[in-house]
C-alpha cells in the first residue's frame, strides 16, 4: 500500500497494523504518540519514512534492555529452567535448545520436572533421545522440586555444562501452582549458586494481551531473564512481546519456527519487525 | 483489577447524560470508543469490532435514557444484549448421530486442549449413558499416543491405536469398524495439532472426514487466542465446515475475545469450555456469561 499524504487516516491504518499483531491497545497508541511527535520534531514529510520510522521505534523497544539478546549461559555450569502457561511449547523448546547446545559442544542434562501432565514425561524422554542427552526423571506425580534438585545434583556430579528443566505448564493465576514453581526457584538458588541463570519464560506467538499478565506473574514467581516466543511459523505476529518488552524490559531471546528439533532461531529484532508489516 | 473496568469507564463518560431523555450520536458515539478500546483490550479482532461497534451505535441512538437507570447502565445493556446475542442466544450440544457410532473429531491448532479435551468430553458422554472409544490419531507430536492412553486410563475409556506407523486416515477408518464390532456408540478423534498453513496436514484432516463423515468437528482453540484467533478459525471452517467450538483454559484470566471473533466469522456455536486441566473439568458455554467476561464486568 502507499500513502498519498500524512494524515490522521494514515496513523489510524498503522494502529491498525500494531494491534492486529496484538502489539494491544495501549502499547500501540504509546508508541504512535511517540511516532507522531518525531515526525514533527524532525519535520517529515514522505510517508514512507513514517514507516521507517515506526520499524525504528519497534526496534528499539525490542533491544532496549540489552543490544545483544543472547541466552545467559556462560560461564558452565549453567542452568536454564524453563516456564509458562499450558502448551505453549515449554517441553518441545527444551529438546531443541537442548540439541542446539549439545551441537555447539557442551555437555548437557535436562531434568523432567513436570511430574503432573499425562505422559510429559515420555514426551520429554524423547526429545532427550533425539537429542542425545541425558535426562532426570521421577514417575508421574513425584514432586517436581524433587526432580530439580536431584538434577542439580547429577549435573555437578556429571560436570554438565548446562542443565535445562523442564516444568509444568501452569496459568499464572493460580496462586498454588506458582508458589510450587517458586518454591522450584528457590531450591535452584539455593543448591547451584555457582551456576549461571536463565530462566525463559515460553510464550505463544498466538497470545493476546494476556501474555503480558503472564509475564507479569512469573517474573514475580521465578524472576524469569527471557522470552521464548514459539510458534512464529503461523500467521500469528506475536506483537504481544512488544507490550512485555516495553513494560517489563524482558528480553525476547528465541524463537520457535516449528515442530522440528531444529526449528529454534535467535530472536532477530530486524525479521520481527519486517514480519509485523508483512501480508 | 489492573484495568479500570468498563462498567466505571462508561459510568463516569456519561453521568453528565443523567436526566438528558435520549441518546445523541455524539454521545453514543464517545461512549463506543469505549467500548471499542475495552474490546481490543479483550483480543476481539480488529475487524469484528468495528463492525460490532457500528451495529450497536445504530441501536444505541435515539434510545430513551431510563430516569430510573444510570444512562451508562443502560447503554452496556445494549451492549451486552448485543454481545451475547452475537455469541449465540441458547446453549448448543453435541448431536448424536441417527445409527451410531457418533463419530467426533477434534482438530485446532498445537497446544490447544484437544487430547484433554477428548478425555474431558468422552466422561461427559459416558456420564449421559453412552459408550465412547478414544482414538489416537496423533502420530507425530512425540508421546501423544501415549498421553492419550493415560488420558483414557484416568477417565476409564478405552483408547484405540494403531502405533506411530500408519496414517491418521486409516487409523480413523479401521477405529469406526473396531467401534461398531465392539458396541462403543461414541468415538472421539484425538487429531495432531496442526497450523491452518500447512496444507499437508489440513489435507490429512479433510481426508479424514471424507473418510469417516464425522457427526462432529470440532475446533479446539485457547482461550488466550489473540488477534489471529479469526485467521485460525476461518481457515477450518473454510477447509472442514466445523460443526462448533471448545473454548479452553477459560479457567485463566484472560477476557476471552477469542470467543467472539471466532462466533462473528463462522457462525459457528461454542459448545464447551474447558474449565482446568482435570479431566471432570469441561462446562457448557454460557453465551451471556461470555459477553460478561470479554467486556470486563
Ligand atoms: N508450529 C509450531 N508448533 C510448536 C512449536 N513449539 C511447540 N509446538 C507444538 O506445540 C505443542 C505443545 O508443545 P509442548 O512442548 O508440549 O508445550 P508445553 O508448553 O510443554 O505444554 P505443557 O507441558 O502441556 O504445558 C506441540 O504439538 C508442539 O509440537 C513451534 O515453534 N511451532
Ligand atoms: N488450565 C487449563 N489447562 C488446559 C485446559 N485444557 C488443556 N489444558 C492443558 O493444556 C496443555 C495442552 O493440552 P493438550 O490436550 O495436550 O493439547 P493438544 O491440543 O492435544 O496439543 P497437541 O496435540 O500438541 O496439539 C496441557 O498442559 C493441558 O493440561 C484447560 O481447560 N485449562
Ligand atoms: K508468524
Ligand atoms: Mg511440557
Ligand atoms: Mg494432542
Amino acid at each position: 500500500k502507499s500513502y498519498k499524504k500524512i494524515d490522521e487516516e494514515l496513523f489510524e491504518e498503522l494502529e491498525e497494523v500494531l494491534i492486529t499483531a496484538d502489539v494491544g491497545v495501549n502499547t500501540t497508541m504509546r508508541i504512535i504518540e511517540d511516532v507522531k511527535d518525531k515526525v514533527k520534531e524532525r519535520k517529515i514529510t514522505e510517508v514512507e519514512e513514517i514507516r521507517e520510522l515506526l520499524k525504528e521505534e519497534l526496534k528499539e523497544i525490542l533491544t532496549e534492555v540489552d543490544e545483544n539478546i543472547s541466552l545467559n549461559i556462560e560461564p558452565s555450569p549453567a542452568i536454564v529452567l524453563v516456564v509458562g502457561v499450558n502448551g505453549v511449547g515449554k517441553t518441545t523448546t527444551i529438546g531443541k535448545l537442548a540439541y542446539r547446545l549439545k551441537n555447539e559442544g557442551k555437555k548437557v542434562l535436562i531434568a523432567a520436572g513436570d511430574t503432573f501432565r499425562a505422559a510429559a514425561i515420555e514426551q520429554l524422554t524423547e526429545w532427550s533421545n533425539r537429542a542425545g542427552v541425558d535426562i532426570i526423571a521421577h514417575q508421574e506425580g513425584a514432586d517436581p522440586a524433587a526432580v530439580i534438585y536431584d538434577g542439580i545434583q547429577a549435573a555437578k556430579a556429571r560436570k554438565s555444562d548446562v542443565l535445562i528443566c523442564d516444568t509444568a505448564g501452569r496459568l499464572h493465576n493460580k496462586k498454588n501452582l506458582m508458589n510450587e514453581l517458586n518454591k522450584i526457584f528457590r531450591i535452584v538458588e539455593r543448591e547451584y549458586p555457582e551456576a549461571t541463570k536463565e530462566v525463559l519464560l515460553v510464550v505463544d506467538a498466538t497470545t493476546g494481551q494476556n501474555a503480558v499478565l503472564q509475564a507479569k506473574t512469573f517474573k514475580e514467581a521465578c524472576d524469569i531473564s527471557g522470552i521464548v516466543l514459539t510458534k512464529l511459523d503461523g500467521t500469528a505476529k506475536g506483537g504481544v512481546v512488544l507490550a512485555v518488552q516495553s513494560e517489563l524490559k524482558v528480553p525476547v531471546k528465541l524463537v520457535g519456527v516449528g515442530e522440528k528439533i531444529y526449528d529454534l532461531q535467535d530472536f532477530d529484532p530486524d525479521n520481527f519487525v519486517e514480519a509485523i508489516f508483512s501480508e | 483489577m489492573i484495568f479500570e473496568s468498563l462498567a466505571e469507564k462508561l459510568q463516569k463518560s456519561l453521568n453528565k447524560l443523567k436526566g438528558k431523555g435520549k441518546l445523541s450520536e455524539k454521545d453514543v458515539k464517545q461512549v463506543m470508543r469505549e467500548v471499542k478500546l475495552a474490546l481490543l483490550e479483550a483480543d476481539v479482532n480488529f475487524k469484528v469490532v468495528k463492525k460490532f461497534v457500528n451495529s450497536v451505535k445504530e441501536r444505541a441512538v435515539g434510545h430513551e435514557v431510563m430516569e430510573s437507570l444510570t444512562p451508562g447502565q443502560q447503554v452496556i445493556k445494549i451492549v451486552n444484549d448485543e454481545l451475547t446475542k452475537l455469541m449465540g442466544e441458547e446453549q448448543k450440544k453435541i448431536e448424536f448421530a441417527p445409527q451410531p457410532p457418533t463419530i467426533i473429531m477434534m482438530c485446532g491448532l498445537q497446544g490447544a486442549g484437544k487430547t484433554t479435551t477428548s478425555g474431558k468430553l468422552g466422561i461427559l458422554l459416558k456420564k449421559k449413558g453412552k459408550s465412547p472409544l478414544l482414538v489416537a490419531c496423533d502420530i507425530y507430536r512425540p508421546a501423544a499416543i501415549k498421553q492419550l492412553e493415560v488420558v483414557g486410563e484416568k477417565a476409564d475409556i478405552p483408547v484405540f491405536s494403531m502405533g506411530d506407523k500408519q496414517n491418521p486416515v486409516n487409523i480413523a477408518k479401521a477405529s469406526i469398524e473396531h467401534a461398531k464390532k465392539n458396541g462403543y456408540d461414541v468415538v472421539i478423534l484425538d487429531t495432531a495439532g496442526r497450523l491452518h498453513i500447512d496444507e499437508e496436514l489440513m489435507d490429512e484432516l479433510e481426508n479424514i472426514k471424507s473418510e469417516v463423515n464425522p457427526k462432529e468437528i470440532l475446533l479446539v482453540v485457547d482461550a488466550m487466542t489473540g488477534q489471529d484467533a479469526v485467521t485460525v478459525a476461518e481457515s477450518f471452517n473454510d477447509k472442514l465446515g466445523i460443526d462448533g467450538v471448545v473454548l479452553t483454559k477459560l479457567d485463566g484470566d484472560a477476557r476471552g475475545g477469542a470467543a467472539l471473533s471466532i462466533r462473528a466469522v463462522t457462525d459457528k456455536p461454542i459448545k464447551f469450555v474447558g474449565m482446568g486441566e482435570k479431566l471432570d473439568q469441561l462446562e457448557p458455554f454460557y453465551p451471556d456469561r461470555m459477553a460478561s467476561r470479554i467486556l470486563g464486568m
